[in-house]
């Protein structure tokens, strides 16, 4: 028997147990969730349906944060030093770390976890490791539905992801705050910003201050980019993550006043209808979208249900839909 | 002329060195124990297993004091193989001289000290790599006045050969890392000094089984290492150009299969660093015949030392001046070389130097090592009772009750522990602490040399562990780079085409893609079998967790539950896997994960049987060389533990 089904037992079981702040059940959910045979839909289904706003009577409190910038930003070590903080000021935090290698052999090599210090014996941290799959700085359905499941759980839950320019969009859409990760010297994020081809993001991190000069140019021209988008309360938070690690603190900061000016319901109601359009995408394809007449109907269509449902609920509607728009 | 020694205990190493001197042995070679190499007290958590094996454990002066006791350090030449905490044993030792009432300036000997190939090869680093980089600059400056006869640091190419480097690699990167070292030394001595800190730097070469290249590659070195002095530094000082080198021979051709012939191999490579005497080494180190096996006994080292003796005294090698001077074939092979090697030199330089250059290096080396195992695999390298004739009579070498290899007691590491702990006791712990204090001064300070708060601190009786704590709380904590995300797939062969159509058929039936989890439990930095098997895996399909060295067995229990993988797999190469793998299975089964587990490394075949019996699903020892085939053998397993339908 696998270390999945010995632990996991009833899908809805382990969904309870998330929704009761067991964070032991969250590698078994995991598993359940990253299962994407028939069989493992139908569990997927069932944890979520515990983990609804329905069930909780309201939206999760975890900070849902997406942490994405391109390869050798830094973001790994960023994180490093941001689990260390968050953990030494008593928040639970759950990363999705998203691998983009994608090769011909179907295999990938994830990296991402190593490079993440923290205790072992510290079940206030969890870190899972995905394969992007195809598309680049792509999310797979199944971080979307992770992010859902986790969220009762941890105090944060935060997908990091590699991407520039428009491929953060995936990342937005399932988290509150995005924190697009820049390091000095690579001019790629000023001009995508500038060209209009990257949206601003919630914050942004200029990494390597150790760097000093550089560092300071780089924060100098995104806040003066930001400025001429008429931007000019998005944070730019200058950090160094090599000992002694500064900034963290501002960057924590800078978070935390993100999530408190939001909507939450709003962004979360939303979350939840890309998150189950995206896995209608990925499972009946275009041919499923035309079904339900484009994407726009499709999400006009889930713009019309229940605000409470949750995603694995909206997947079963687009089906139903598609099938009876399909047969009518 | 010396073997490389060093065993369990300061008081058995001891005794091993007097009769050594009594023999008439001149220099003493010290082997450290892992924790002792990467910084860490014998009753660490990291140093489980490990304490006493690969070498001696040295916490503090007093194991220092019993190690050399009775020992004429004035007269000796000491090599010690210590990196990342060169600068606090050579503390100990230099305290050790003092409180005997030596003059610590005629102490004489070498230190390893070379930061650059632990983060590429070795792995026994402590602290990142900018503040490694000081330690040594900071050593070199000291003892180039204080103890002008010490050679402070010993760039080895050799361990870069271990790791897969083809000749060209092995000679630009260690001339990469000499010339980092030394431009970061220059800005601390005196314009007049330079000169001589450049006549103080060594070199650890390898030689492989080509030996005719191996040879063309020390020249090309010798070369190459003259002209960096003259146009780089401006040192024309004959005296200071010369390439000064020792040697130890490949250990990465020895096979496990026919270990016998592996003596062959030995001589062969020997031949390679004494046959033309312009470039001849300093010093001859050889590996025993039964490497790949276990760890050699008294025995088998002294074999390879009677093959040094019958080299230099029967025949007649030591007789002629250089016999390739004027050979266009020599020169052509090293004229290549040269090239191949300023160029590779001048990517490193593109990467801002060989600090810098980690990354790269590191995956390059991965990219050729992975290449070298498939040639093999593939049948297009010939290792003779490998993969070309490997039918043979048993051999009655390791017919013995001992199997052919020496074990050490695991009540040393209890020992031990318990010295550390009465040792601590019995100190004067304010003045450890005010030592410590001023060491961790000394390490904010950029402009401050370590080496006299290092000193204060060893004769308080600080021990390893706190000395390397203090600066790791300092400088930070590191993990070097797997160098295995760059690594380039494995071209396409049927095997491995089956094997992936069988990953796929799997994870199918899983409902996910198979996922594996490989592990380096314990201190041993000899990552390069975890790393092609991580590669491997990920070229059949799999999704590959990979954590890099230096593992607590908790933190691969962990791992292998939040990452939910189907199968984990350990490797070990310092013999710590008695100790070290049963407690993985233990923390697997406290952590609630039913996965199979499967270990690699130099396990002798009474281990592996206990091993399986404990809970172990395969053991692999470098005789299973096909790596396709390996990892069609996990896919079966993992098929088998979920009795999903996976048709081979």
């Amino acid at each position: 028997m696998s270390a999945a089904r010995a632990a996991a037992g009833d899908p809805a079981e382990l969904g309870r147990r998330l929704r009761e702040c067991d964070r032991g059940a969250a590698p078994a959910a995991l598993n359940v969730i990253e299962d994407r045979s028939a069989r493992g839909r139908e569990r997927t289904r069932k944890l979520l349906a515990e983990v609804s706003p329905a069930a909780l009577g309201g939206e999760a409190g975890a900070h849902l944060v997406g942490v994405t910038g391109p390869p050798g930003a830094g973001k790994s070590s960023l994180l490093s030093a941001l689990v260390g903080r968050w953990r030494e000021l008593g928040r639970t935090v759950a990363v999705l770390a998203v691998d983009p290698t994608s090769r011909r052999s179907g295999g990938s090599l994830l990296g991402d976890r190593a490079r993440i210090e923290h205790d072992p014996r510290d079940d206030g941290v969890l870190i899972r490791s995905t394969a992007a799959g195809t598309r680049m700085g792509g999310l797979a359905p199944p971080t979307r539905e992770a992010v859902q499941a986790l969220a009762p759980a941890f105090d944060l839950v935060v997908v990091e992801t590699v991407g520039v320019g428009q491929s953060e969009t995936d990342v937005e859409e399932v988290t509150d705050t995005v924190a697009v990760v820049v390091q000095p010297a690579s001019g790629d994020t000023l001009q995508f910003l500038k060209a209009g081809i990257m949206e601003v993001p919630d914050v942004l991190v200029v990494t390597k201050a150790d760097l000093g000069e550089p560092a300071l140019r780089a924060r100098r021209d995104l806040e003066s980019a930001l400025r001429a988008l008429g931007s000019r309360d998005t944070p730019v938070v200058s950090v160094s993550s090599v000992p002694p690690p500064s900034g963290i603190d501002d960057l924590v900061e800078a978070l935390d006043a993100h999530r408190a000016a939001i909507d939450l319901p709003a962004t979360r109601l939303r979350a939840r209808r890309l998150t189950a359009l995206a896995d209608f995408l990925a499972e009946r394809g275009e041919a499923g979208l035309r079904a339900l007449g484009g994407r726009r109907e499709a999400e006009r269509f889930l713009d019309s249900l229940h605000p409470a449902l949750d995603a694995a609920a909206l997947v079963g509607a687009l089906e139903e839909r598609a099938s009876e728009e399909g047969g009518g | 002329m010396r073997t490389y020694a060093g065993h369990s205990t300061a008081k058995e190493s001891n005794e091993l060195y007097r009769r050594n001197i009594e023999k008439g042995q001149t220099g003493l070679s010290i082997a450290f124990d892992l924790p002792t190499q990467t910084g860490y007290d014998p009753d660490d958590e990291l140093a489980r297993g490990e304490v006493g094996k690969v070498g001696v454990s040295i916490a503090h002066k007093g194991d220092m004091h019993t190690l050399l006791d009775g020992i004429p350090l004035q007269e000796m030449n000491t090599s010690m193989t210590i990196n990342a905490t060169a600068a606090w044993l050579l503390a100990l030792y230099m305290t050790v001289g003092e409180e005997n009432g030596i003059d610590t300036s005629v102490l004489q000997g070498t230190t390893q000290n070379d930061i650059i190939k632990e983060f590429l090869s070795r792995g026994t680093y402590a602290f990142p790599p900018g503040p490694s980089m000081r330690l040594i600059a900071d050593m070199i400056a000291y003892t180039v006045d204080e103890v002008p006869k010490w050679n402070p640091i010993n760039i080895c190419s050799y361990h870069l050969q271990e790791a897969g480097a083809t000749p060209v690699q092995e000679i630009a990167y260690a001339l990469s890392t000499a010339r980092a070292v030394l431009d970061q030394v220059r800005e601390r001595v005196t314009e007049e000094t330079f000169p001589r800190v450049f006549g103080r730097i060594s070199f650890f070469v390898n030689a492989g089984i080509r030996f005719i290249e191996e040879h063309a590659k020390l020249r090309a070195m010798s070369q190459l290492w003259r002209e960096l002095g003259r146009e780089r530094y401006g040192v024309d000082d004959q005296r200071y150009l010369r390439f000064r080198y020792g040697v130890q021979v490949n250990s990465l051709g020895l096979t496990e299969q026919q270990p016998e012939n592996n003596v062959i191999r030995i001589v062969l490579e020997a031949l390679a660093v004494t046959l033309g005497r312009n470039v001849r080494a300093r010093a001859i180190q050889l590996p025993a015949w039964n490497e790949a096996l276990g760890l050699p006994r008294p025995w088998d080292q002294q074999w390879s030392l009677r093959i040094q003796q019958i080299l230099a005294l029967e025949t007649d090698l030591l007789e002629y001046p250089d016999i390739f001077e004027g050979s266009k074939v020599m020169d052509g092979l090293a004229a290549e070389l040269m090239e191949g090697a300023r160029a590779e030199m001048a990517v490193v330089e593109e990467h801002g130097g060989a600090v810098k250059a980690v990354d790269y290096m590191k995956t390059q080396l991965v990219e050729s090592h992975r290449e070298r195992v498939a040639r093999i695999e593939r049948g297009e390298q010939k290792v003779v009772g490998q993969n070309v004739y490997t039918t043979a009579e048993p051999s009655p070498l390791q017919a013995g009750e001992d199997g052919g290899i020496l074990t050490v007691d695991p009540e040393v590491e209890r020992a031990q522990v318990e010295a550390v702990e009465r040792w601590r006791a019995e100190r004067d712990e304010a003045a450890v602490r005010a030592a410590l204090a001023e060491l961790r001064a000394a390490a904010e300070n950029e402009s401050l040399n370590v080496m006299p708060a290092t000193l204060a601190a060893a004769r308080a009786g600080a021990t390893t562990g706190e000395w390397a704590g203090v600066l790791r709380e300092v400088f930070g904590e590191y993990r070097a780079p797997t160098g295995v995300e760059g690594a380039a797939a494995i071209p396409d062969d049927e095997a491995l085409h089956e094997l992936r159509e069988k990953v796929d058929r799997l994870s199918e039936a899983l409902g996910r893609r198979v996922k594996i989890l490989v592990g380096k439990p314990g201190l041993d930095g000899h990552s390069n079998g975890a790393e092609q098997i991580a590669v491997r895996a990920r070229d059949a399909g799999m999704d590959v967790v990979y954590e890099g060295i230096r593992l607590t067995p908790s933190r691969i229990a962990a791992t292998a539950v939040q990452e939910g993988v189907h199968v984990v797999g350990l490797s070990i190469l310092s013999g710590s896997h008695r100790e070290l793998i049963p407690e993985v299975l233990r923390e697997l089964r406290e952590a609630g994960a039913d996965v199979p587990v499967v270990v690699g490394g130099i396990i002798p075949p009474a281990d592996a049987e206990r091993l399986m019996q404990a809970g172990v699903a395969r053991v692999y020892t470098p005789k299973d060389f096909e790596l396709t085939r390996i990892m069609g053998d996990i896919v079966d397993l993992v098929a088998e533990h979920h009795s999903a339908a996976a048709t081979a």
